[in-house]
């Protein structure tokens, strides 16, 4: 099988020693419409790959900037089927590696077989489940990984080395390392255990390693690019949507703060 | 059917249960998980917590036979399992007093809890007070406002009670917002979670705490009748006093396990919580099981009369058991419930909780139709907590002249 985008993505940037800047953003949020210009604006200020959040009900790993937006796009009548043709417009006109970032029950609604086909015709790239466990989601990594799609788990400050490699056997294109316990939010440092997490990782896999949860700023994202091959930013965009209400300037507002991150990380580097 | 063996090492009831939780709580769910495996063998913990089953919440519970209510109906005797007369007023206080001695063991400091009629508030207040526990409830802002007492008799007890505006402000919303606490503060913090639900192994050591109820009215009923039982009838919101009276009756084949799910208004989708009456198989808060979902995979609201019934998801040993055809379900109205609460009132004396009146409803409808047969109706809670309730719903008692 060809190398995913999400693995050309992350193998450019070890070659050319930049860190990856993976934008978060709740699909539907103000409007399905919206979020494909939202996501070209997040593209234009150097995000280099892009989760697409998919609302569900009942978001127990979310705070509350998250939860809001959620109950919007709900509103606004989100559901898995808008976002994969939110992803299918967005593939249109971008090359930019897609991870679709679900609670498990709207995919299991969906049916993962019928999931995996469609979204690899939407020009999603990968899959990353909040709520499911190694145990439980090992099940539907064989469906998403023969239509060519990346898993991608969770690891967490809390996981033992035991669950560590686990959590590696069961990913592809990168791992996600949660770099505090909690909920998505923004938060005024980023965890000094996000650090002690990214070396044990490196000790039980190569795959590159993202870290992500409580990253708001370019000094966050300079701190995260020093010991990881992502810097994942999710409710600091989000805020700025709801900021926003929908706004003209939504979109600039945007883009310049993707670069100012984008700047703090490739500092990180430097 | 291999029931008795059930869950799995992996907490799973058949395909139903497991762990579906993000990753920074599957190590917590683990180490609770052999914790409650350690103290389930160790003696001492067992005699801790058989001594305050007794002395404090007042366990054995009597099985009483309500002779007029049978005769009323004329069909199958009725006895009346009186989980109403435990301390806290419900059988919630098994399960919190189980996983208070858990806690303890495990040197956690600070305690959580969802609660929706406020009964688990309550009995998880009442047993951070007495261990000196800091206790933190989450209740969802409709549930406070129509469980009034129940949030005052927690806060007098030392919680702090935290509303939860999101979703319905209802029990799921309270439940979220509880992970949502334990994610953050899980090294110090247990979640007592009060129904056999969530992640493994909540669904099977909140059985277990509760299971005294059917080992007992099993002997208890041996005792008085000399005979197994043909019906027993339990209200189901998680499930918990469900489950807790079912469990020691699971491998008596002969005897028929009805559990009452809530009707509400209709069977209309938003207007009910019965899971089995319009739901289907999905992951909610950490478990897969029954739960009510529209096409897209999100969660349906709900409506009960009760609180305590109001809730998307059953758990999964009951989901397991309704597959296997060894347990049935069935939905009661808002309307019969309140009805068959004042039945209840005026033929026993018992005013039982909106939720228990579900169980008593059902077991109303099929007594008549049963001469010859014996029901063990659980009478989960005492209805003090829903007396301003009864009062909207029979004004005709409420005026001044009404006598």
């Amino acid at each position: 099988m060809n190398p995913s985008r999400i693995s050309k993505l992350f193998a450019r940037c070890r070659a050319e020693n930049e860190p990856a800047l993976i934008a978060y953003i709740t699909a539907g949020d103000p409007s399905l419409e919206r979020t494909v210009s939202l996501v070209e604006a997040m593209e234009l200020g150097g995000a280099d790959l892009i989760e697409l959040g998919v609302p569900f009900s009942d978001p127990i790993a979310d705070g509350p900037v998250i939860m809001r937006a959620t109950e919007r796009a709900l509103a606004n009548g989100a559901s898995l089927a808008g976002v994969l043709e939110v992803a299918r417009r967005i593939r249109e006109r971008s090359q930019i590696p897609i991870l679709l970032f679900s609670y498990l029950n709207p995919l299991l609604s969906y049916g993962f077989e019928r999931l995996a086909k469609d979204a690899v015709a939407a020009g999603v790239d990968g899959i990353l489940m909040t709520d499911a466990s190694v145990e439980e989601a090992g099940k539907f990594v064989p469906t998403v990984r023969a239509a060519g799609l990346d898993t991608v788990f969770l690891a967490a400050p809390t996981s033992p080395i035991e669950r560590l490699k686990q959590v590696a056997a069961f990913s592809s294109g990168f791992v996600y390392l949660v770099s505090r316990t909690g909920v998505t939010g923004v938060r005024d440092q980023v965890a000094g255990s996000a650090a002690e997490l990214v070396e044990k990782m490196r000790t039980v896999t190569d795959l590159p390693l993202a870290v992500g949860f409580g990253i708001a700023k370019a000094a966050d994202a300079a701190a995260v690019a020093k010991i990881a091959d992502g810097v994942v930013v999710g409710s600091a965009f989000v805020r700025i949507i709801e900021g926003c209400d929908g706004s003209p300037e939504l979109e600039s507002k945007l883009e310049s703060f993707t670069r100012e991150l984008k700047v703090g990380a490739k500092a990180g580097r430097a | 059917m291999t029931t008795t063996s059930q869950p799995d090492s992996g907490g799973h009831f058949g395909p139903y249960g497991g762990r579906y939780v993000p990753e920074v709580l599957m190590n917590p769910l683990e180490e609770l998980e052999q914790a409650y495996y350690a103290a389930r063998q160790d003696p001492s913990f067992q005699a801790e917590l058989a001594s305050l089953l007794k002395d404090y919440a007042g366990r054995p519970t009597p099985l009483y036979f309500a002779k007029r209510l049978t005769e009323t109906l004329g069909g199958a005797k009725i006895y009346i399992k009186r989980e109403d007369l435990l301390h806290t007023g419900a059988h919630k206080i098994n399960n919190a007093l189980g996983q208070i001695l858990l806690a303890r063991r495990m040197g956690k400091k600070r305690i959580i809890a969802e609660t929706g009629a406020g009964q688990h508030g309550v009995a998880t207040a009442t047993v951070c007070a007495l261990f000196g526990m800091e206790c933190v409830i989450y209740m969802g802002e409709e549930d406070m406002r129509r469980q009034r007492l129940n949030v005052f008799r927690m806060r007098l007890l030392g919680a702090k009670v935290t509303g939860v505006t999101s979703g319905s402000r209802t029990l799921k919303d309270a439940i979220s917002e509880a992970m949502r606490d334990w994610v953050t503060n899980v090294g110090d913090t247990h979640y007592l979670l009060g129904s056999a639900l969530g992640s493994h192994p909540y669904p099977l050591m909140v059985r277990d705490f509760h299971s005294c109820m059917g080992i007992e009215a099993r002997a208890q009923i041996l005792e008085q009748e000399g005979r197994l039982p043909d019906q027993i009838i339990a209200c189901v919101g998680g499930g918990s006093n469900a489950i807790g009276i079912f469990h020691a009756f699971v491998p008596d084949t002969s005897v028929r396990l009805v559990g009452v799910e809530a009707g509400g208004r209709s069977l209309e989708p938003g207007e009910h919580a019965a899971r089995f009456a319009g739901g289907s198989p999905g992951v909610l808060q950490g478990c897969f099981s029954y739960v009510l979902q529209n096409g897209d995979g999100q969660i349906s609201l709900t409506h009960s009369v009760s609180a305590g019934l109001d809730y998307a998801m059953i758990g999964p040993e009951h989901a397991f058991l309704a597959d296997q055809g060894r347990a049935e379900y069935v939905p009661c109205s808002d309307a019969d419930a309140l009805a068959a609460a004042q039945t209840l009132a005026r033929t026993e004396g018992l005013i039982p909780a909106l939720e228990s009146a579900h169980g008593v409803a059902e077991a109303l409808r099929r007594a008549p139709n049963a001469k010859g047969e014996v029901f063990i109706v659980n009478l989960s809670g005492r209805g003090d907590k829903d007396i301003d309730i009864y009062r909207e719903n029979f004004k005709e008692l409420d005026e001044p002249e009404s006598n």
